[in-house]
């Protein structure tokens, strides 16, 4: 098998290490044997007090700890286990030397509750406005607020860690972030620019008003007993996504650079396509009709036919609307051939990982063309009617996987979907 | 293979200075500044000048799911859109990618400040925390703060439907934006991007992360190469936008270039170590490949120090070079800094002339000559460093 270019005669883009992070566990191990056993990793809160909030439970990152807590902290660690992770697999570079750039997918980043708070207990005055506030703010005591909560401080850390090349990218596109990370490096290998590229997503958002605000726009689950039911993608009684942390990151390589230094390929990124949505900040277009050109998009990107697709991870955060809209877009898409494809969501599992879903869930993907079993969707005990896809329903299916479809849909009109497959086509 | 040449064809501005590029040219010849010393006194700020979000943003809905940022932007981003004629031309904003470099938007600053204050009075246990978020917090606030709902918005208003993609990380965020739309356009990626951001000055919960540092400039506003004894920067406002498009794609559909973007270059200085951004400036220097007999520069200096010292020493080696710094006149506009160059370099291009030096330093000389090549250049104010080449389409 040899073949250094794509059809479109571009640089393969492969995959040579990867790490992972899910409430399930540390690394690709661990999640992959919890995962395909059908374990959940979603708990009942115990990181700060639960009064008055409407959802209770979460897929938080507990294990990994952090002090001072910040999520902004968090997510930075979560992205270190996985970068290391992934870079000891790849065997690139040398340790804080990565020969090429940083893609980061990170949650937007403010100052946080338990650090505003510092700061408050310190103005000397009582019933203080900001301009009070803000001259406590000054004078050097609070100087490592800023390091820590400009956007840029996770991927400037993170550079410095790992020795990555240039100015290392941070961005956001909501629950796309993860797939755009990686969409950000495969073209930057496609152009010739690099032979490799690091992609982290990463989130650790479980904190009281990262969860206040997504209840309030009544996006979460509420069926908080018991927790690892909660999150029933395709299920008639699907209420809501949980909210999760987690991390997942990718060495990505060109075919020919991976091959030159003799690196084990795990799988390829056959393509990448992403279509927005105009329809409205929070709901897609009830047509379907952005979600479907993505889909298309991404076929088209990667030469293939809709035939050529046996499994969909699919984006399934179990509300309502995303998965009702999905099966929509993938039926318009596939047509008579969807009932043939295998659908599952692994957030049934892990809970929604929001900026580091679309890396986790390609990991999710390429594991599962490695072991040739398709992790199932817990919790599908009453299916919806209106969703008749082929759910890989509670339990693991051993199946042909050759190539695996991974689905991302955001707020903010953000579709983005990768094609992995375990060989260059 | 060979890369395309990147056009810019579209430029919208709105800043604390008013809106378009006429109203732009005007202020700046008359070295118009539009500071504000009183309203969160004793820090100094730029606020956006008034404007009718009608003009751009239709719809009051629209408006109202947005906050002051995203107003800004949005408008810009139409003003752009149309600089380049394509305003509804649904066949080329359905494909249209955009990237963004946004920040995050306004909070709630009373609901804020409310439990800061209960909080220092010890009667804030935990548990009330979440119900004051709860009850008070907007619904719809959180839309309004979410970086990649600029981006959102500017899709919803004015149909810029290819891709979208929200860069973050403060100034390199929006160098970062052009350099991969130009590389995108460059390798046959991409033919034609929305590429800009926006930045509201008029924040007191913004201030805060910049205190943290001691970057906020206070007391009198001044030129930014006059700061050396009170450093700083002033928070500005802005939404610039641009409409960048390979020649081909350009020329196929009769447009009209205000310049044309040849490189735009990125790094990450190791500032720990002194020195580091007057390095990372002279390394890029040369991959620009401009002469400094030719060549005029605009920067987004911040006025906060040591990164505009070290910019000031760079500068320092270009002794024939004619400069003009944006912080000084708009204040410092964070992820709108390096857009907001690109801006003026393409306008400047576009009439030219360079537009009048304002600076009492004399950092700043005056040059007559019509502008053929224009380095923009963007030092953050704690990481990150680029610089881009604008030229005259030839």
């Amino acid at each position: 098998m040899t073949a250094p270019r794509d059809k479109f005669g571009r640089p393969i883009v492969v995959v040579t290490g990867m790490g992972i992070v899910t409430s399930l566990g540390g690394g690709k191990t661990d999640n992959w044997k919890r995962l395909s056993a059908g374990e959940s990793g979603i708990k009942t809160v115990t990181r700060f007090p639960l009064d008055s909030m409407k959802t209770t439970m979460a897929g938080a990152v507990d294990f990994v700890t952090v002090d001072p807590f910040s999520s902004t902290s968090l997510s930075q660690r979560l992205a270190e286990i996985a970068a290391e992770e992934a870079l000891e697999q790849s065997g690139i570079g040398s340790k804080g030397d990565f020969p090429g750039p940083l893609f980061l997918a990170v949650a937007p980043i403010e100052t946080e509750w338990p650090q505003r708070l510092e700061v408050a207990r310190d103005v000397p005055t009582k019933d203080f406005g900001i301009i009070e506030y803000l001259a406590t703010c000054s004078g050097g005591k609070f100087a490592h607020f800023h390091r820590r909560f400009t956007f840029g401080s996770v991927a400037l850390s993170l550079a410095e860690t790992f020795g990555t090349k240039g100015s290392p990218i941070s961005l956001s596109t909501a629950c796309a972030s993860g797939a755009t990370a990686i969409q950000l490096g495969v073209e930057a290998i496609r152009r010739g620019e690099t032979d490799a590229t690091l992609c982290i997503a990463t989130d650790g958002s479980v904190n009281p008003e990262a969860m206040v605000r997504f209840s309030l726009l009544s996006a979460l689950s509420t069926q908080n007993d018991p927790p690892q039911a909660a999150s029933k993608p395709f299920s008639k009684n699907r209420d809501g996504f949980v909210m999760a942390e987690g991390a997942g990151a990718l060495v990505l390589e060109s075919y020919d650079a991976a091959m030159a230094r003799g690196a084990r390929i795990l799988g390829v990124v056959a393509g990448c396509g992403e279509l927005t949505d105009s329809f409205h900040r929070t709901r897609s277009a009830p047509d379907g009709k952005p979600a479907i050109g993505c889909v298309r998009k991404t076929l088209a990107d990667a030469g293939m036919e809709p035939e050529q697709i046996d499994h969909i991870n699919a984006h399934g955060t179990s509300t309502p609307e995303n998965d009702k809209m999905e099966y929509l877009a993938t039926s318009a898409v596939f047509g008579e051939h969807t009932k043939n494809i295998p659908v599952s969501s692994n957030k049934s599992m892990v809970g929604h990982t929001i900026s580091a879903a679309g890396a986790v869930e390609a990991i999710f993907s390429l594991l599962t063309l490695e072991h040739q079993r398709i992790p199932p969707t817990i919790n599908y005990e009453v299916p919806d009617p209106a969703i008749p896809f082929d759910v890989v329903g509670n339990k693991a299916r051993d199946a042909k996987v050759t190539a695996v479809m991974s689905n991302s849909f955001g707020f903010g009109g953000q579709n983005a979907s990768l094609i992995l497959t375990r060989e260059p086509a | 293979m060979a890369e395309k040449e990147v056009w810019i064809t579209g430029v919208g501005l709105l800043s604390s200075l008013g809106e378009g590029l006429d109203t732009h040219w005007d202020a700046l010849g008359a070295k118009r500044v539009n500071a504000d010393e009183k309203r969160l006194a004793p820090y100094v700020i730029h606020p956006i000048a008034p404007v009718s979000f009608d003009a751009q943003i239709p719809k009051k809905g629209d408006q109202r799911q947005m906050e002051m940022w995203q107003r800004i932007g949005t408008y810009a981003a139409g003003l752009a859109l149309d600089s380049a004629g394509v305003k509804g031309n649904q066949e080329i904003l359905s494909r249209m990618d955009m990237i963004i470099a946004a920040g995050g938007g306004e909070r709630d600053l009373n609901v804020d400040l409310a439990i800061m204050n209960a909080d220092a009075q010890g009667k804030l246990p935990p548990a009330l925390l979440n119900e004051k978020l709860m009850n008070e917090l907007r619904p719809t606030l959180f839309l309004a703060q979410l970086s990649n709902l600029l981006a959102g918005n500017i899709a919803i208003v004015h149909g810029v439907c290819g891709t979208s993609r929200t860069f973050m990380g403060e100034e390199a965020a929006s160098i970062d934006a052009a350099r991969i739309a130009v590389a995108r356009i460059g390798a046959g990626q991409s033919d034609i991007a929305l590429v800009g951001a926006a930045h509201n000055g008029d924040r007191g919960d913004l201030l805060m992360l910049y205190s943290f540092g001691d970057f906020a400039l206070k007391d009198q506003h001044t030129s930014v190469w006059a700061r050396r004894n009170n450093p700083g920067f002033a928070i500005g406002s802005a939404g610039a936008f641009l409409v960048m498009e390979s020649r081909e794609h350009a020329e196929a559909r009769g447009a009209t270039p205000y310049a044309k973007l040849t490189k735009v270059v990125a790094d990450l200085a190791k500032r720990k170590q002194p020195g580091a951004v007057k390095q990372s400036l002279q390394a890029m220097w040369p991959q620009l490949g401009v002469n400094d007999a030719n060549a005029m520069l605009i920067t987004g200096a911040t006025g906060a120090e040591p990164a505009t010292a070290e910019e000031r020493e760079f500068l320092g080696q270009h002794p024939g070079l004619a400069v003009r710094a944006t912080g000084t006149t708009f204040g410092h506009t964070m992820e709108a800094q390096f857009p907001l160059g690109l801006a003026l370099a393409a306008l400047s291009i576009s009439r030219g002339a360079l537009y009048p030096a304002n600076d009492p330093t004399g950092l700043e000389v005056e040059k007559t000559k019509a502008p053929t090549q224009i380095v923009v250049l963007g030092v953050g104010h704690w990481q990150g460093e680029g610089m881009a080449l604008v030229e005259a389409v030839k």
